[in-house]
């Protein structure tokens, strides 16, 4: 289950230059979710939003396009998503729900799907649920210290993150570019990431993220039913264009290498945790 | 997914007609019922269902109880809530064979599963009487709801009230019986109940595979009943955030309901006077049980489910 299971992998990016102006990658979350409302397949998507401090996103349920446009982009920090998945369903009516998560979320959301213990209604109002790749992420401060002290840049300043080929670059609204290697930042992330065992959201709807394709370009994967049938109309319509996955570089190889190294890494600290004491451990979420 | 496919076999081989376009699934309900809107409908159609058993006998149907403990039958509403479902399941998979509010059934019969709702009171001699016979009629008893599972708003109760002041000590039905499922929240959701019936049809009746996917489905649920009768949304604090495991999804604040849980900076932020103690938060965390076996088949498990009511296209 490295890749977890799909129908297809391609190499995608938004037709609409607008859309791909400030997303992160090919632009594949906003297009998708923009297409979606525009053909009532979903009444709203909860994306991350912009929040009161610099980077420190907001859930939020869009409803529109610019909305959606407003929430391009990867913040490197926590964005409660789920938090609004049962809100999206009552103070904002939507019957239909869009969500974008990292794998986590991916997992939060089915279990509240399979378990809706405290879902009521939620269940049956997922209409189309993107997953974003994810190694790891940073607590806020976390950010802050890497980008203000490591890459002395003021956070107000920056204009995207990213990370990519063992680097963590952030671009300023002058051209700076401030990078630092990876390795840096590593203590930084929030301990959490360390047990998860999925990198490229396997319980997705969609999930895409920029590993395997050139740059501006996305990888994505189509697992369910109902993201193939989004992703299907979306592509004839001509919101995306696609490579064959098997066309680009570094391609899938990359994405499977970068998924085995994460998952084999946190199998080995779930391992770990279990003799983490003397004759005593930690919990082990997973059943 | 061979698992998955002979599930949805012996569901789609109990369809009575196809779906009829344009027509919605309240249609596929026993015929001659419309669906119930409002909680006093379910009983009327309740009584109807004798009638209905007897032209359409379902030999391998499992029985069901609710058990009313100290709890306020909001946990039977949201069973009622399943509109259709709740027929569906009475119609093909369950018989209700005790249920004060909705059959008219005065001692608890032997049963295959016992949805017990809300706390014991300790004073009151006949419901310990009554838990305990509820621990030997059943083979499954399930804690429906924060105050069969830990107490819930039942916690803070202090007697002296009229018209029972005696009547002061309110425990979880654990405290009292072995309990083998919880369903914690306040009330559970209606869907989350609905899952647990059909899963325990295929536990008891189903094939061997079908059994293991139950059994897998209820391991979760099964674990909560093991770790006790106390909770709080301190338990996101102790075992989750001090565990090392919080990623910080915001799920515990959508299902608190109450509103107790806000997210601030990416870990859940407890209000815990406003805490009820009912469970939900923990329970519906990813990160408390999660098991791939299970969620790795969400599609499947879903669509399967969804044909089990009669609903979707299969
Ligand atoms: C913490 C993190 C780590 C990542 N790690 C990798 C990686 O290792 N490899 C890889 O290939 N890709 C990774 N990604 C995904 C990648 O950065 C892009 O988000 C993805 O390719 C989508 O780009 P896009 O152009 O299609 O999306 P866009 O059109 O730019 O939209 C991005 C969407 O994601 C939402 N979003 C942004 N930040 C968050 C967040 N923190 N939590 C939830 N939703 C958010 C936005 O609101 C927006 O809706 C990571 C993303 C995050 C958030
Ligand atoms: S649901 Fe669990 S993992 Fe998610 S924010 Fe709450 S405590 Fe953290």
């Amino acid at each position: 289950m490295v890749l977890g299971n799909y129908k297809t992998a391609v190499s995608a990016r938004a037709a609409d230059a607008e859309i791909l102006k400030c997303s992160q990658d090919g632009g594949i979350v906003t297009q998708l979710f923009a297409y979606a409302l525009e053909e009532g397949i979903i009444d709203g998507a909860i994306v991350a939003g912009p929040g009161e401090e610099p980077w420190k996103p907001e859930p939020l349920v869009a409803t529109t396009k610019a909305e959606l446009l407003a929430a391009r982009g990867t913040k490197y920090t926590i964005s409660p998503n789920m938090m609004l998945i049962k809100e999206a369903t009552r103070s904002y009516g939507l019957d239909k729900v869009g969500i974008v998560g990292t794998p986590c979320q991916m997992q939060a959301l089915r279990k509240a799907q399979l378990y809706p213990i405290a879902m009521r209604k939620v269940p049956d109002k997922i209409a189309l649920a993107i997953g974003i790749f994810c190694m790891e992420n940073f607590p806020y401060m976390g950010l802050e210290t890497i980008v203000e002290d490591h890459c002395a840049t003021k956070m107000e300043s920056a204009v995207k993150m990213d990370i990519g080929k063992g680097k963590f670059s952030v671009y300023t609204e002058r051209g700076a570019l401030s990078q630092i290697p990876l390795a840096a930042t590593h203590k930084y992330e929030q301990p959490g990431c360390h047990v998860c065992l999925d990198y490229v959201a396997n319980l997705a709807d969609v999930s895409t993220g920029s590993v395997g394709s050139p740059d501006g370009w996305s990888t994505v994967f189509v697992r369910t039913k109902k993201g193939d049938d989004v992703w299907s109309k979306a592509v004839a319509a001509g919101y995306f264009e696609t490579k064959d996955i098997a066309s680009v570089k570094p391609g899938l190889d990359l994405v499977t290498k970068l998924a085995t190294g994460k998952i084999d890494k946190n199998k080995k600290t779930v391992e770990e945790r279990a003799s983490f004491g003397v004759g005593k451990g930690l919990r082990n979420p997973y059943i | 997914m061979g698992l998955l496919s002979r599930l949805k076999e012996i569901f789609k081989g109990k369809e009575q007609e196809p779906e009829k376009p344009g027509k919605p699934a309240a249609g596929k309900v026993a015929v001659g019922k419309k669906p119930a809107k409002k909680p006093s409908d379910v009983k009327v159609e309740q009584k109807l269902e004798g009638k209905i058993k007897e032209e359409k006998p379902v030999v391998n149907k499992i029985t069901v109880g609710h058990v009313h403990m100290s709890g306020c039958t909001g946990c039977l509403v949201s069973l009622a809530d399943n509109y259709e479902g709740l027929f569906k399941i009475l119609d093909d998979y369950a018989d209700l064979v005790y249920c004060l509010t909705l059959a008219d059934v005065r001692h608890i019969p032997e049963m295959d599963v016992a949805l017990v709702e809300g706390s014991v009171c300790l004073q009151d001699e006949c419901s310990v009487r009554e838990i305990k016979e509820t621990r030997e009629k059943a083979k499954i008893v399930v804690a429906l709801g924060g105050c069969a599972a830990y107490g819930n708003i039942t916690r803070f109760c202090r007697g002296g009230q009229w018209n029972q002041p005696q009547h002061e000590s309110y425990v979880p039905i654990g405290d009292l019986i072995d309990v083998d499922v919880y369903i914690p929240s306040c009330p559970p959701g209606a869907e989350a109940i609905r899952n647990v019936c059909v899963m325990a049809y295929l536990l008891l009746q189903g094939t061997d595979e079908q059994k293991e996917l139950a059994a897998a489905y209820l391991k979760p649920l099964m674990n909560l009943a093991q770790r006790g009768t106390e909770a709080c949304g301190c338990d996101l604090i102790y075992d989750v955030i001090n565990q090392g495991l919080c990623m910080g999804c915001g799920t515990c604040a959508a299902a608190c309901p109450v509103r107790a849980i806000t997210i601030e900076y990416g870990r859940p932020n407890i209000d815990r006077e406003m805490c009820i103690k009912c469970g939900a938060c923990y329970a519906q965390c990813p990160r408390s049980e999660l098991s791939f076996d299970v969620l790795n088949q969400f599609e499947g498990i879903l669509e399967a489910i969804d044909g089990a009511m009669g609903k979707g296209g299969e």
